[in-house]
């Protein structure tokens, strides 16, 4: 159930909310549309989903154009930030929904739902009401009903955005294996560029209505398109006019070729590596990351001048 | 310390006065005089058939016109939440009209527009309906001045709870009809139900409007309000009390309802 | 529904010209009536916005034994017919009364039939922006070194103000054509306690449509004109709120 994103362009009075996006989504991958607020993740993924109308351009869902096709009918299933709990109902109520409005049997509805509450690990809640539960139950409760009606494609708006930041990384995982028991066809949201590199196989990273890049996670981190990217995804510094990751840059005890001078400023011992803040000479900051050994071999110390340079296959030039 | 305290006493001893003063005192006199004599004088005199002509006329006019200011109200609020279309502003704040006119100026304009001489009002000679000093008028006459209350009552729970429930709704499968009724219906139902009671209290009270366009014909266009003010002119002062008696007891149960269901709008 | 029989008022209140329209408006006993009607309406408003305040500062900021029965109270003139409210402050007030006090047919009676019809307005409307006040910047006022009557001035009063002012408008608008409670205890004497409304009711069961007509396209002015100020304020009041 593959999904191909043409040529979308959105426009809210004045603003441009998506400029022109095109993007390919593999059946049964899992896609993240990663940006900043306002880059147009969430109203391209509505656009997705039938929420909202392009001013320009096609969605294909399995092949069909599926562009002037109204919600109801696309085969979506849509995960919301706020869960969008129907909140007079039962926890099996919400669920089974999808399923009433199509007059499915009861006892298929039943079977149904008994075999989603446990996929959600909500079993024995199915005759509380939304507000009983928790915001990760809730949230996991919007995922079980988006996916009874066996939608080709699930479509998640910041899913977790509501939570907490440990149940956030627990839910992160648990959508990862989901999707390896699922197998549909996942497309979701997120302005956590972490949360984007641990679930998803590819990325695409838009800003303000532009889409930047698409790749999976290493590639984004590994060959950043351009000086946003490289910023957004991962760290970066700016040494000597170009941009470099933290543990691409080297330190030198001596001036060498294209090395510049700066003066350690703090150092943090991270399990495994050595964090060193340095001010180059104007002030402006930059971190590297060694490796514990590295560290100890050039015994470093707070106040400390050293010189600092980019490992040369690894940068941007912005 | 002491001085909060004293202000404190000082704000109730107003707050209490002048509830007292103007709401409680009054009723309760009127309660003591209906009942001075005894229960059967007061319930003869609602017991007269002029008189029960007069409450069933009341209920009748006020189960016509509930249910269609619901309806009403409920789609009105959903076309000014959810809706954009010209002349919103314009229906809004005609929904609010009713409630800052006056009945008699309400039941003028009815007059003038179904009367002899009105623009509908030939049609409705020719056609041989009788509308004005009749049932409909007095039944739209109400229909007009109860017309906020359910529609005020559901616009702000609709901001409220948004729309996303009914987005959810649509990605699920659900058509138009489908939301309406099993998503939409269900959340604002204490705000329609919290309406409907404001709207029943409202019909079952109307008196200036019903006055001018029913021309008071006893036994046959009286309503209960209006006979407590033939009673009085006919110097039956214990009739009066009774109706009196008996439309305060019907306001003391609304009060009641009100008060009971109105948390439970803010719950859900 | 609701437009065409307005638009008939004003055709009919016009039919005869305006010159006509304009005679019947300023005849005496209409302008009369209108001053009465303007006179107790603004009154009975301020005392109810000064009353109504409190009751509603006591009814959020006190506790006591029987609040929600004093609170369902409040409602009363929503739920009770005005003919009965009527009757009923006749009783208390009038020639019958047990406490000797008879307003019947004076001014004041008009003044307390009023009161009666309009209590909630200014209450409703002023309980729940002190329900919703945060009390954490009164605290603040208070941390900053002000008094309790400085915080209620500069603090408290300025956020309850939009609230007090549509509970008055709303107030006055309702006294304005308030009808039913006064048909009875005023005596409807005119130049002396009849109001417009009544005035009206006067010339309708005497046939003079365009009179009546004419006096209630007044109404009708004084009406759109509340409701219009009550949206203004709402749009005032919340325009700190707005980005």
């Amino acid at each position: 159930m593959s999904i191909q994103i043409r040529y979308i362009t959105k426009r809210l009075g004045d603003f441009v909310a998506v400029d022109d996006v095109s993007l390919n989504v593999e059946s049964g991958s899992l896609t993240a549309l990663l940006g900043p607020s306002g880059s147009g993740k969430s109203t391209l993924l509505r656009i997705i989903a039938g929420l909202e109308w392009p001013d320009a351009g096609q969605i294909m869902i399995s092949g069909k154009d599926a562009t002037g096709v109204p919600p109801q009918k696309r085969g979506v299933g849509f995960v919301f930030q706020h869960y969008a709990a129907f909140k007079h109902m039962t926890v099996a109520d919400n669920i089974a929904f999808g399923l009433k409005v199509r007059r499915r049997p009861r006892a298929e509805i039943r079977d149904r739902v008994e075999e989603l509450l446990h996929l959600v690990q909500l079993e024995g809640l199915g005759n509380r009401y939304p507000v009983q539960l928790s915001g990760g139950q809730r949230q996991r409760m919007g995922l079980a009903r988006a996916l009874a009606p066996e939608p080709d494609v699930l479509l998640l708006d910041e899913p977790f955005g509501a939570l907490d930041a440990r149940v956030r990384a627990e839910l992160r995982e648990w959508l990862t294996r989901l999707h390896d028991v699922v197998h549909v066809t996942t497309v979701f949201v997120t302005h956590d560029q972490e949360e984007a590199m641990e679930v998803a196989d590819q990325i695409a990273v838009m800003n303000r209505g532009h889409l930047e890049q698409v790749g999976t996670p290493r590639e984004l981190y590994d060959l950043p398109a351009n000086e946003f990217v490289m910023r957004f995804v991962g760290d970066a510094n700016e040494v000597g006019g170009v941009l470099v990751r933290p543990h691409d840059v080297e330190l030198l005890p001596e001036s060498s070729n294209g090395a510049i001078e700066a003066m350690i400023v703090r150092v943090t011992m991270l399990g495994r590596d050595a964090k060193v803040e340095l001010h180059d000479a104007t002030g402006a900051e930059i971190v590297a990351l060694l490796t514990r050994d590295r560290f100890e071999e050039l015994e470093l110390w707070r106040g400390q001048t050293v010189w600092v340079r980019p490992r040369r296959e690894r940068v941007l030039v912005p | 310390m002491a001085r909060r305290l004293l202000s404190r006493l000082g704000l109730r001893f107003v707050a209490f006065g002048y509830l007292t003063i103007i709401l409680v005192g009054p009723l309760a006199i009127v309660f003591w005089r209906t009942f001075e004599d005894g229960f059967a004088p007061a319930w003869d005199a609602l017991t007269t058939p002029e008189t029960i002509h007069a409450f069933k006329l009341t209920l009748i006019i006020t189960a016509i016109a509930v249910p269609v200011n619901t309806v009403f109200g409920i789609v009105a609020a959903l076309a000014i939440v959810r809706k954009r279309f010209p002349g919103k502003g314009v229906l809004n704040a005609f929904i609010d009209l009713p409630l800052a006119l006056s009945p008699v100026v309400v039941g003028l304009a009815l007059f003038l527009l179904y009367g002899r001489e009105g623009w509908l009002g030939g049609w409705l000679d020719q056609h041989d309906i009788q509308f004005l000093f009749a049932l409909p008028s007095m039944v739209v006459a109400t229909i007009f001045v109860s017309l906020p209350f359910v529609a005020r009552e559901v616009v702000p729970t609709l901001q409220e709870i948004g729309d996303e429930q009914e987005q959810a709704a649509r990605t699920l499968g659900a058509n138009g009809l489908q939301t309406f009724w099993r998503i939409t219906l269900p959340s604002i139902r204490w705000a329609v139900i919290y309406g409907v009671i404001l709207t029943t209290a409202r019909c079952l009270g109307e008196y200036g409007a019903v006055a001018v366009v029913s021309g008071r014909l006893q036994g046959q266009t009286e309503t209960a309000t209006l006979r407590v003010q033939e009673r009085y002119d006919a110097f039956d002062l214990a009739g009066a009390y009774a109706i009196s008696i008996a439309l305060a007891l019907l306001a003391i149960l609304v009060l009641v309802a009100m008060t009971v269901i109105r948390p439970r709008g803010k719950t859900i | 529904m609701v437009g065409l029989p307005i638009a008939a008022l004003v055709f009919e209140a016009t039919s005869e010209g305006s010159r006509s329209f304009w005679d019947a408006v300023s005849s005496p006993e209409a302008v009369s009536a209108l001053k009465i009607t303007l006179g107790t309406s603004f009154a009975v408003t301020l005392l109810n916005g000064v009353l109504g305040t409190i009751t509603a500062w006591v009814l959020v900021r006190d506790d006591f034994r029987g609040k929600s029965v004093v609170n369902a109270i409040i409602d009363l003139p929503f739920a009770l017919p005005t003919i009965v409210a009527g009757l009923t402050l006749l009783a208390l007030y009038g020639p019958t009364s047990p406490i000797g006090i008879n307003v019947a047919f004076t001014k004041a009676s008009i003044v307390l039939a009023m009161m009666f019809v309009t209590l909630p307005f200014v209450v409703r409307t002023v309980q729940p922006v002190l329900e919703e006040l945060d009390p954490e910047i009164e605290q603040a006022a208070h941390s900053l070194g002000a008094s309790n009557f400085k915080t209620f001035r500069r603090v408290i009063f300025p956020a309850l103000l939009p609230g007090i002012l549509s509970g008055l408008a709303l107030a006055f608008a309702k006294a304005v054509g308030e009808f039913g409670s006064l048909v009875i205890i005023t005596g409807n004497i005119p130049f002396d306690t009849e109001v417009s409304a009544v005035y009206i009711y006067g010339r309708i069961e005497s046939g003079d449509s365009t009179a009546a007509a004419a006096a209630a396209v007044v109404l009708l002015a004084i009406s759109f004109g509340t409701l219009l100020s009550i949206g203004v304020i709402r749009t005032f009041a919340t325009r700190h709120d707005r980005g």
